[in-house]
């Protein structure tokens, strides 16, 4: 019962998890707490028993002889082959609830070719992978999707907006606007991860992978490379914005300007 | 090849071999002494490989990249975890244990092959050395023990060429001793030996052998058009030429997930041998201990791709190895349980070897639910390939596989020796390496939810604190090995004499001197049907090795 409780407890007030800043982060974070509690009450569960048969059969000075000779118990197996499956079925069933709430359902190469504006990504031909679909906020306007085209390359990210027509090293968002970030590497694989955002996709030379999601609160999170590319990996860094849809607006123009009164 | 026991020509053989201490350099043939030249020679390379662990907790106690130049790291961060595994982990519960006990298991004077068995363990110090002169020669590989291309194909080629040439010798030594376990269990046995009354060790080691021989030489093939690519420029798995770089993801991971329990199945087994004798009790539920083995064989060939969450998997693919992951949780799960009714109810010695398998299990299992958390797809992308991920496997290698180790070394060293271990060190080496694990890697799962990828030198400051505190538990686990080398250091030569079965195991090796004669055994080999009988054999059965008589001593 304490352990019931106390793993009810802990799942409930430990927060391990950084802030959440995307459609899909309160989702995953439900998850968490799930999967946590889960776990707790498995785990100390498991060390109570084993911590109590230690010391509560534990051998007495001068004490011979053995144990009672009790070789199995049916019942007691089915027990115990019942509880993991009845876990896992649940922790699965609930998952994949979660996964589709994310949208991970959904079949990317559809919208792939929604937001294929962009020559390259057309030539795809059904090779395009994603990451998890645009979470359920994200699906009523699905063709507003900004899309944005990612380029990975040791040691940085360069994002290119099709709107502007312009490359930028950072990554601006509007916020509460779904994006679809399509993605490829110049050389070896990088992955994409915004702790924040609770998403992660690997970027892949070769074959173009999407990502598609809704930022929810403004504020700036790290944009980190997740797969060895090589010595600088840990240097692999930029930062996303998550701005208001005015800000984002007067960014988009002012580097729409700068880059075409350059040329 | 012959026999071994089937021969008297090979007896004439095993009369050439060298004697004393020269014979564990030698090429004996004797499958005692090629399980102890595993042994220390897994030692060996897990020195070696702590070391470079350490070296690497150093670098990251500071959140920027100033103890060792970024690519001396990662060449130090992929010998570290090639030499673990392929150095340490497999040749220990697989070749070490597996060669020294299997032929008393089954009762057999020898493994089935014992020149394939010889130069299967003779292939691994060559292999080893060259990959770690590759360091100082030529720069050792730089691309992980996964070595993925296209990163593999374009790092420095003749440090990634040495790596993939050790890792093919040390498959082949692995698939030798793999054939010649399964031979032994199924061929050696004696005639009135059945199958169901095999101690587990055995039907772990055959379970295991079973993915040695399935899964290696995947990896073998993969390995070598690796190399095509990386010296002839071919395009298997390059992107610029055509190939494509996620075949070879299911390729490797074909061969690595079964890897991971080609590490840890035996250490199953071995907790299951080591447990019956220290608790007195016979092994819970045998019959399903067996099923689970194998139900884990089976399930563990077609889990892969959860290593492949984030590798643009189409949504298929990743519900289908969600869920096949999550089952692999059913066997194992029985298997705790049946560990702890083993415990149950039984006279415990609380002595170093039980508290070893006890920490194993403790560790095993948060390993366990950190694995099944990470088969979930959604909770997977957020997680996959940061600390959260280094915090679960070391959970299973560490905390799992090498608690075990140490267990089963205290277990036997007694057999291996003639002599017994200090208990008092003993518990003190299972004290700080039990805190120190924990210190370790707990605080890692912290990192990965928050930020801090895998395989990297230089981190976001923030994090500095819970690195620090994660080296402080590297640095007690280094200095927890010091008691440790001390113990089985001193007792080779002052321990107490431990007399045949210290234990008063069971077991067919117990039932001999020890250390054991080099025919196992100075008459016939004894039969034992009942390996757990504990509570039902008459104790005095274990003085004549002839335990055939269950008589009706009560358990009080
Ligand atoms: C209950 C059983 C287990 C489950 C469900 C499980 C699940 C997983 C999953 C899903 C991953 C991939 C995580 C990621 O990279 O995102 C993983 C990684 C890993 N697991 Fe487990 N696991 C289990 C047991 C084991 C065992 C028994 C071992 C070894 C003895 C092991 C060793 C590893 C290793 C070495 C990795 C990381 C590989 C790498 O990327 O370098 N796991 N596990
Ligand atoms: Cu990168
Ligand atoms: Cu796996």
């Amino acid at each position: 019962m304490g352990l019931l409780f106390g793993g009810l407890w802990i799942g409930q007030n430990i927060n391990l998890l950084p802030l959440g800043a995307s459609a899909n982060a309160p989702i995953y974070d439900e998850l968490f707490k799930v999967l946590l509690t889960i776990g707790t009450i498995l785990f100390l569960g498991m060390v109570v028993l084993v911590v109590y048969s230690l010391i509560r059969f534990r051998r007495r000075p001068g004490q011979t002889g053995d144990g009672a000779a009790i070789e199995g118990n049916l019942s007691l197996e089915i027990l115990w082959t019942a509880i993991p499956a009845i876990v896992v079925l649940f922790v699965g069933l609930y998952s994949y609830d979660i996964y589709e709430r994310m949208g991970g359902m959904q079949p990317l190469n559809h919208h792939a070719n929604d937001a294929s504006s962009h020559e390259h990504f057309n030539s795809g031909n059904g090779r395009i992978w994603g990451g998890i679909g645009s979470s359920s906020l994200a699906t009523p306007q699905q063709s507003a999707a900004i899309p944005i085209d990612v380029t990975a390359m040791q040691f940085a990210f360069l994002f290119h907006y099709p709107k502007g027509d312009f490359i930028s090293g950072e990554l601006h968002l509007p916020k509460n606007q779904p994006v679809t970030l399509r993605m490829e590497s110049k050389d070896v694989i990088h992955a994409f991860w915004v702790p924040e955002f609770r998403l992660k996709q690997d970027v892949i030379p070769g074959q173009p992978t999407i990502l598609n999601f809704t930022p929810t609160k403004t504020g700036r999170y790290p944009i980190i490379c997740a797969e060895l590319c090589g010595p600088y990996h840990g240097g692999m860094r930029s930062t996303v914005v998550v701005e208001g849809a005015e800000e984002y607006q007067d960014w988009l123009l002012s580097n729409t300007k700068v880059s075409t009164s350059e040329k | 090849m012959t026999l071994a026991n089937s021969s008297s020509n090979s007896e004439a053989i095993q009369k050439l071999q060298p004697t004393g201490w020269m014979k564990y350099i030698s090429f004996s043939l004797d499958h005692k002494v090629i399980g102890l030249q595993y042994l220390v020679c897994g030692f060996i390379f897990y020195l070696i490989g702590g070391a470079l662990a350490g070296a690497i907790r150093i670098e990251l106690t500071t959140p920027i990249s100033d103890f060792m130049p970024r690519d001396v790291y990662n060449q130090v961060l992929t010998l570290h975890g090639t030499i673990m595994i392929f150095l340490w982990i497999v040749p220990v519960v697989n070749g070490a244990f597996g060669n020294y006990l299997i032929p008393f298991y089954v009762g057999a004077r020898d493994m089935a092959f014992p020149r394939l068995n010889a130069v299967a363990f003779w292939l691994i110090p060559p292999a080893g050395l060259m990959l770690i002169s590759s360091y100082f020669i030529t720069g050792a590989a730089e691309s992980g023990w996964t070595a993925y291309p296209p990163l593999s194909i374009t790092s420095p080629a003749a440090g990634q060429i040495i790596w993939i040439i050790s890792v093919l010798l040390l498959g082949g030594s692995s698939i030798f001793g793999g054939i010649n376990f399964i031979a032994t269990i199924l061929k050696l046995r004696q005639p009135n030996l059945k199958l169901m009354q095999l101690p587990m060790y055995c039907w772990a080691m055959l379970g295991t052998s079973i993915l040695v021989v399935l899964s290696t030489p995947v990896l073998a093939g993969t390995l070598i058009l690796l190399s095509f690519d990386i010296v002839a420029h071919t395009g298997f798995f390059n992107p610029s030429l055509g190939g494509n770089v996620i075949v070879y993801q299911h390729l490797f991971w074909f061969y690595s997930h079964p890897a991971v329990y080609i590490m840890v199945l035996p250490a199953f087994g071995l907790v299951s041998e080591i447990l019956p004798v220290h608790c007195r009790k016979p092994l819970f539920g045998y019959t399903t201990m067996v099923y689970s083995i194998m139900a884990i064989v089976i399930l563990g060939l077609v889990v892969w791709a959860h290593h492949m969450f984030t590798s643009g998997t189409p949504p298929w693919m990743r519900l289908f190895f969600t869920i096949a992951t999550s089952f692999i949780a059913v066997p194992t799960g029985i298997k705790f349980f049946n560990w702890v009714a083993t415990l149950w109810g039984g006279k415990i010695s609380l002595n170093s070897a039980v508290l070893f398998s006890c920490g194993f299990i403790i560790n095993f299992v948060l390993g366990g639910i950190t694995g099944v958390a990470l088969a979930q797809v959604p909770f997977d992308v957020h997680v996959h390939d940061t600390y959260f991920v280094v915090a679960h496997f070391h959970y299973i290698v560490y905390g799992g596989s090498v608690f075990v180790i140490f267990s089963s070394i205290y277990h036997w060293y007694p057999k291996f020796t003639g002599r017994m271990l200090n208990e008092t060190l003993g518990r003190f080496h299972f004290l700080l390496t039990f805190i120190g694990f924990n210190l370790c890697f707990a605080p890692q799962h912290w990192l990965g939810l928050n930020g801090m990828p895998r395989r990297v030198a230089e981190y976001d400051p923030n994090f500095a604190f819970i690195n620090q505190i994660s080296s402080l538990g590297a640095l007690l686990m280094a200095i927890s090995t010091l008691p440790f080398l001390w113990n089985i250091i001193w007792s080779a030569f002052n321990g107490g004499i431990a007399g045949d079965n210290p234990w008063n195991a069971l077991t067919p090796e117990w039932l001999t001197s020890s250390p054991p004669p080099i025919e196992n055994w100075e008459g016939n080999a004894p039969l034992v049907t009942e390996p757990y009988g504990y509570g039902t054999i008459n104790q005095e059965d274990l003085v004549e090795p002839t335990p055939e008589s269950p008589s009706e001593e009560s358990s009080q």
